[in-house]
């Protein structure tokens, strides 16, 4: 298979959510949320209550799976950055490895403020999505070669049963 | 490609519904939304066409419980079954964990039926997949038709590997939670067989 399944761990996860927190603050932004490639949300900041962040997720990660077909057949590599104009909120979206940070954003702010405040935090989260990885790798690796797993508790999912799978259709 | 996060006590799961133009993809989420309470679920979106033919994809996240204190979400999408519109669903492909193949039983629909059969072999080849070691499971729906294909005839012609099938009619929901829990669970065990 591909690429393996995408796994957060606690500590990770609060470096994503800080650094969200600070690029909301900084970029005078009314969101700011981080989704997966596939269109799964993997942490929002914000004015969320009255925001539907899946729908939102899901839509964005079509749009970005969309410009970049267009642009493998333009021989481009990627459109790393979209931005849609609205007439009262702006919508931003870059792309950082496999997972896409989008800033949504109003007159409060403005689009060079936040193309700034967003270059910085392309680069932070870059660095935790790539501690990540190498967790993920570690706690892969067969106990034993080194690697071992010793920060990372036993997956709770090895004992699953078909029994667990039904409950879940009542 | 499951997305698992230990901070929030979350799977997240990516099923793909697909299958010829007409064959009844969107019914099946359609149903899934309106049959399911309202606590696990969320919008669904529909990217279509003003014909109602699917443009880019269906969406239906559902939430349906808890494994070992993990919510499990799952993750449903369509694809357009319309041949021109095959650059979309391999987009939509990306990140799979299982796939429904929908087929429509009218035996006018039958080379439709393989073709897209070969199609999503094709476009999940592409991208690193092989269909025999995936979650999959076949759904034959369009089963109230008067020209429908005997399920020998079906299977014959579909599944070769003998994966899991069912009947179904799906405006009326027969055979679609069926079809629902059984990718679910192949899923699930997936994930249990990867940790
Ligand atoms: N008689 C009958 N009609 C069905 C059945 N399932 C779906 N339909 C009808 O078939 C038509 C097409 O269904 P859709 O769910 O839109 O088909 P789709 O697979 O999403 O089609 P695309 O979006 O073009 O790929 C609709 O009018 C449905 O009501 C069935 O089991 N029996
Ligand atoms: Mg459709």
């Amino acid at each position: 298979m591909p690429d393996p399944g995408l796994i957060m761990y606690e500590e990770e996860f609060k470096q994503i959510d800080a650094e969200l927190h600070r690029l909301h603050q900084q970029a005078n932004a009314k969101v700011t949320f981080l989704v997966d490639k596939n269109g799964q949300l993997i942490a929002a900041v914000g004015e969320t209550e009255n925001l539907d962040t899946t729908s939102l997720a899901s839509l964005t990660a079509g749009n970005i799976a969309a410009t970049g077909g267009m642009a493998k057949l333009l021989g481009e590599k990627d459109f790393s950055i979209l931005f849609h104009e609205g007439e009262r909120d702006n919508i931003h979206i870059s792309l950082v490895g496999r997972v896409i940070l989008v800033v949504i954003f109003d007159q409060r702010s403005s689009l060079g403020l936040v193309r700034l405040r967003v270059k910085k935090s392309v680069e932070i989260l870059s660095q935790i999505l790539q501690r990540i990885l190498q967790k993920v790798d570690q706690a892969k690796a067969p106990s034993g070669t080194g690697g071992g797993n010793k920060e990372q508790p036993k997956s709770p999912f090895a004992e699953i049963t078909e029994d667990d799978i039904e409950k879940l259709f009542g | 490609m499951s997305f698992i996060n230990y901070s929030a006590r979350e799977i997240n799961c990516k099923l793909v519904f697909y299958g010829p133009g007409l064959c009844g993809k969107t019914t099946n989420l359609q149903y899934i939304y309106k049959k399911t309470n309202p606590d696990s679920k969320g919008k669904m979106i529909s990217l279509a066409t003003e014909s109602e033919r699917t443009l880019f994809f269906d969406f239906l996240p559902l939430a349906l419980g808890n494994i070992k204190g993990f919510k499990v979400r799952f993750h449903l999408y369509t694809v357009p079954g319309q041949v021109f519109y095959d650059a979309s669903r391999k987009l939509i492909l990306k990140g799979v964990d299982g796939v429904v193949f929908v087929a429509d039983s009218q035996a006018e629909r039958m080379e439709a039926n393989i073709e897209s059969m070969e199609n999503l072999r094709k476009n999940l080849q592409e991208q690193g997949y092989n269909l025999d070691q995936l979650p999959f499971v076949i759904q034959y729906n369009k089963r109230d038709l008067p020209n429908a294909v005997s399920m020998e005839e079906l299977n014959q012609a579909l599944n070769p590997k003998g994966v899991p099938f069912f009947e179904a009619v799906a405006p009326q929901g027969q055979g679609v939670f069926e079809t629902l829990k059984e990718i679910a669970k192949q899923v699930i065990m997936q994930i249990k067989k990867g940790t």
